[in-house]
């Protein structure tokens, strides 16, 4: 899971009003962002709400060959919520028109071309007609872009209120690979999510009625694409395996393309070349859970997960353990964290989040396990606030619904360890009075760093861990 | 502009559907928003004497009736009865309590129940699958649950439950329509009705119509059915039209709705809150075609897009076959302009809610020289049959769906008491301009008059100014107390006389806040007039005072609205 917690994933985690701030820095808001280039300036496809990462253009209201002043409605732009007319911040000519009206654009590609004076105007096209298209135009993550729509526009007073539940932008009516002779039947729900959680519906195998792909099944897929990740203990090559999250196994990637990282992409690159340099060493143990079992088994109505289980069960050999809850950041001195918070990996759009139950020893396993399906639900729909997914002190990873029976994780940069946790299997033990029984068991593997953490410090804490599994009343007190 | 504008009139809106219905509908006709081609071009205010443009007569409580007409009056001389209305929908019941009123000897002949589509399987029971769909919506949204600081864990529902509700409110509904009629004396004959000849109905059993009776003045009132498109196999169980998904037997998880006019929006409000997942099939190459674009685009922000729902547009459902033998309900989707191929859905079941076609099978109308147009009988402006020579045939009318002229429940019954206005010697004409409509999603849609392309043609036709104005329900007291902010009320008017000429509303009791408007439409009330009526605080109403209040009308306030002073 290796340190991904720890991402800004890109502008759907950003908050709004840290856009707005940034925006209204330059002193009067900015309606187009222009990035300058002699003197033709590119006007960009403007962010219009925090989850905006498309726009459709609904009408240029000016025509090639305009000239424009300062503050004049350029272009009607619909984002997923609403039509907003979008206003030029230079004076110039509307040079060339490069995204059509009805076609689609990225937020931060360049939609037209403004000359400052109308000689240049011929330059302007030959510039917008050799460039290439504007869907394949690198995004401006790193530009500011001012999302407040205009007071004048006399679109925002139909403006929907922000909500964050309508951010799904229209699903295509195609099926994706009814041409290819192979229909893909999938219900209208699994489509949605198959496009925000960007997983190809086509490598997906359907569970529904007469194999129909249904929602479920893409959150598997999202999931299993996601777990895929760390199950390389190699860092460099889990970067690439994390590259294939986003379409596992699609047929309509090109073969013997280069495709430069996307934003998030690359931060998890950052971050797992950072996790080298932290020595770090693993310890595992073999656990029976057929107690944790039935008790699972048993409160699973009143809603208890067995996510939760596993989270109270860490944290609450952690608080024996402090040294394993501990951090080391400067090499000089490592911190007794002061509560425990167990961080959980989870797949999301394509990528992996770690959301944070915070204080996990102290809060019961009912309130806990409300908490963790709170996080889930709010880290799908892209509302995870920073707090909620970084500041984890362990890390837990499980790839034990997936019949994985062990694995190790990469050490997430800033904190002390991480737990990999396997499938819970039948397995056919010899007990201490010389019979043979099967019990289930799992395999869990602890990677630490061991400036801070010794290998006794891991033993002791698995042994401690393995108790409270194999005796858990104490989880539910 | 031009494109949606011909789409919009050439499509009736009243009857959503996705297929081409060329044996149904009339080209001639528009329904729904009330544009007629003779609506269009009448003017809202006649003189006074000549034509009464909407007379409003409250529906007086019954019993209040009873006491002041005592009975169901004497018929003319020489006839059994004054008025005999076939078809006791909303439309027939609409006239007859009217007729009474008028001291008309009136009788209604119902071959099927009481109530007609509207009460037993349109409107009526979709409202009270709708409250529910609505609650269930509300107890679903953990966020907007939240934000109001309520807690509640997992909501559910019972299926039969929830059919019951609405099976016991349309017999609830019902009675009450039975009752009101048996109150004031009117006469229900059970039995099919005919028309065996100039002011003689006979009716009976199917094929066997034995009593005939006479009427000073005849009106058919035999409404509609669900209208299904060739090659679609309905088995009523997993393709069936509203008639079978009003039953509510069980909530697909995958439901297909062809036609995504009112009645296919509703059903998907309805099946989407308890659990199905929805995929649209639409003709027209968007969504919700008699809607004002701008608020068709606002409804599909809010009410698809954000919900399990999907569609095909530009796509005819060209062949539908019912689920068997373990195989799914296969759709197959053509081309709405090249015919070809598209795409094959299977789903769990399918709606048809491609509109309604007149129910006028059966009515003996061949007896008096009238030819159906696809269905539909040939009315003037005043309801008059029209027969084949293009004459006028005397003391027969023709009420509500049958006509087309709008379908809708409270368009029928306007029309029946204008028919009842006419016999009764008072000239009226309906202004089905000012007659509302409402989708009942949630949030709701509402409208009355023209769409702003409709106005925008009109107005380029007779050479005046259009302008629109638009407000929030963002900006509004109540419903953000409610944290129902989501919607928008947009006005279309003229800026020169002030005369309003549309009313769109998208947001919360959008249906209940219409009626200000229509009103003012139906009296001639002028914006610059209405702005000053005041509304209580904090009420949803303030959204349509706000709309008024920022239009720009060119003109001073009427001097006939001048309020006389009031004793305070």
């Amino acid at each position: 899971m290796a340190g991904v917690g720890q991402l800004h994933l890109g502008t759907p985690f950003l908050p709004s009003a840290s856009i707005r701030g940034r925006s209204s820095g330059g002193g009067g808001s900015r309606r187009l962002t222009t990035r300058i280039q002699a003197k033709i300036r590119e006007i960009f496809m403007p962010a219009l709400s925090s989850t905006m990462t498309e726009g459709k253009i609904v009408s240029w209201v000016r025509a090639e060959g305009d000239k424009l002043s300062k503050g004049e409605s350029v272009v009607v732009v619909e984002s997923d919520k609403a039509d907003m007319d979008v206003e030029t911040f230079y004076e110039g000519y509307l040079a060339a028109i490069m995204v059509e009206e009805g076609d689609v654009a990225a937020v931060g590609s360049a939609i037209a071309l403004l000359a400052e004076t109308e000689d240049e105007i011929p330059l302007a096209k030959s510039q917008a007609s050799s460039s290439s298209s504007p869907a394949a135009s690198p995004p401006a993550a790193e530009t500011p872009v001012p999302p407040s729509p205009s007071e004048t526009a006399p679109e925002a007073v139909s403006s929907p209120p922000p909500s964050p539940k309508s951010s799904q932008a229209a699903v295509s009516s195609t099926h994706p690979a009814s041409e290819s002779g192979r229909r893909i039947v999938a219900t209208p729900y699994a489509k949605k999510l198959a496009k925000d959680l960007k997983v190809e519906l086509g490598s997906v195998a359907g569970s529904g009625p007469m194999g129909r792909i249904v929602a479920k099944d893409v959150e598997a897929a999202a999931a299993v694409a996601a777990a895929a990740a760390p199950v390389s203990s190699v860092p460099p090559k889990s970067i690439s395996d994390s590259a294939a999250v986003k379409a596992p196994a699609s047929p309509a990637i090109q073969l013997g393309t280069v495709v430069p990282f996307t934003t998030m992409q690359g931060a998890v690159s950052k971050n797992m070349v950072e996790s080298l340099s932290v020595p770090t060493f693993r310890v595992g143990y073999t656990i029976t859970t057929d107690a944790l079992d039935s008790l699972y088994k048993k409160i699973k109505s009143k809603g208890v997960t067995m996510t939760a289980l596993l989270a109270k069960a860490t944290a609450l050999a952690l608080t024996k353990h402090p040294v394993v809850n501990s951090s080391c950041r400067d090499g000089k001195s490592f911190t007794y964290n002061s509560s425990i918070n167990i961080a959980v990996a989870v797949a999301i759009d394509g990528g992996l989040i770690t959301p944070v139950l915070q204080d996990a020893d102290k809060v019961d396993i009912y309130s806990l396990s409300r908490k963790w399906k709170e996080l889930v639900d709010k880290a799908r729909a892209k509302q995870l606030q920073p707090h909620e997914y970084n500041n984890g002190t362990f890390t837990l990873s499980n790839l034990g619904m997936f019949g994985v029976d062990r694995f190790d994780a990469i050490l997430p940069p800033g904190t002390g360890a991480i737990m990999a946790v396997g499938a819970s299997q039948p397995t056919v033990v010899a007990t201490k009075d010389g019979r043979i029984g099967v019990k289930s068991q799992m395999q869990v593997n602890v990677t630490a760093d061991h400036r801070v953490i010794y290998g006794a410090d891991l033993a002791a804490f698995l042994q401690t861990l393995a108790k409270i599994i194999e005796d858990p009343k104490e989880l539910t007190l | 502009m031009q494109a949606s504008l011909s789409l919009s009139l050439s499509l009736p809106p009243a009857a959503p559907r996705s297929d081409p219905a060329p044996t149904v509908f009339r080209p001639s006709a528009l329904r729904f928003c009330g544009l007629r081609r003779e609506a269009l071009g009448l003017r809202p205010l006649r003189p006074a004497g000549s034509t009464w443009v909407f007379p409003s007569p409250a529906r007086t409580p019954s019993r209040k009736t009873v006491a002041a007409v005592s009975g169901n009056g004497s018929p003319s001389k020489g006839f059994d009865y004054d008025l005999v209305i076939i078809g006791a929908g909303v439309g027939g019941h609409g006239a007859a309590l009217h007729a009474v009123e008028k001291g008309l000897k009136t009788a209604i002949i119902e071959g099927d129940i009481v109530g007609g589509t509207c009460v037993n399987r349109g409107c009526v029971p979709s409202k009270a699958l709708l409250a529910v769909s609505g609650r269930m919506r509300e107890l679903q949204n953990e966020h907007h649950l939240k934000a109001l600081g309520l807690q509640v864990s997992s909501p559910g529902y019972d299926r039969q439950g929830v059919a019951d509700h609405a099976n016991n409110l349309a017999s609830k509904i019902r009675n009450n329509l039975t009752n009101s009629l048996k109150a004031l004396g009117v006469d229900i004959l059970t039995g099919v009705g005919t028309i065996a000849g100039t002011q003689k109905v006979k009716y009976g059993k199917v094929g066997f119509p034995d009593t005939e009776i006479t009427a000073k003045d005849i009106i058919i009132a035999t409404g509609s059915v669900p209208f299904v498109p060739n090659g679609i196999e309905v088995d009523g169980k997993t393709v069936f039209t509203s008639d079978h998904a009003l039953k509510l037997e069980w909530v697909p998880e995958w439901i297909a709705i062809v036609g995504s006019g009112y009645i296919g929006l509703e059903f998907s409000d309805v099946y989407s809150a308890l659990g199905s997942e929805v995929t649209f099939v639409e003709a027209l190459d968007q969504l919700m075609p008699g809607f004002d674009p701008e608020i068709g685009k606002l409804a599909q922000r809010v009410l698809i897009n954000p919900r399990k729902i999907d569609y095909h547009t530009g796509v005819f459902a060209k062949k539908i076959t019912p689920a068997k033998d373990g195989k799914p309900v296969l759709i197959e989707l053509i081309d709405a302009k090249t015919k070809e191929p598209k795409d094959t859905l299977e789903v769990d079941a399918a709606l048809i809610a491609t509109g309604r076609a007149p129910f006028t099978k059966g009515l003996g109308l061949e007896n008096i020289n009238i030819v159906t147009q696809r269905g539909f009988v040939p009315v003037n402006e005043r309801m008059q049959v029209i027969d084949a020579s293009g004459n006028l045939i005397p003391h027969l009318y023709c009420i509500g769906d049958a006509n087309g002229k709008m379908m809708l429940a409270h368009a029928a019954s306007a029309q029946g008491i204008s028919v009842v206005e006419q016999i009764g010697g008072r000239d009226n004409v309906l202004n089905h301009l000012s007659i509302p409509a409402a989708c009942f999603t949630h949030p709701e849609i509402s409208m009355v008059g023209m769409t702003e392309p409709q106005a925008r043609e009109k107005a380029q036709q007779e050479g005046f100014e259009v302008s629109v104005a638009k407000t929030s329900f963002k900006a509004n007291t109540k419903a953000l107390a409610e944290n129902e902010g989501e919607g928008l009320a947009k006005l279309i008017y003229r800026p020169d006389t002030g005369e309003i000429l549309g009313v769109h509303i998208l947001g919360m009791h959008a249906a209940d806040l219409i009626h200000e408007a229509s009103n003012a439409i139906a009296l001639g009330t002028r914006v610059q007039d209405i702005k000053f009526a005041v509304h209580a605080h904090p009420t949803l109403s303030e959204v349509l005072d706000e709309l008024f209040k920022s239009a720009k009308v060119n003109t001073g306030v009427s001097p006939s609205s001048v309020n006389e002073p009031v004793t305070v």
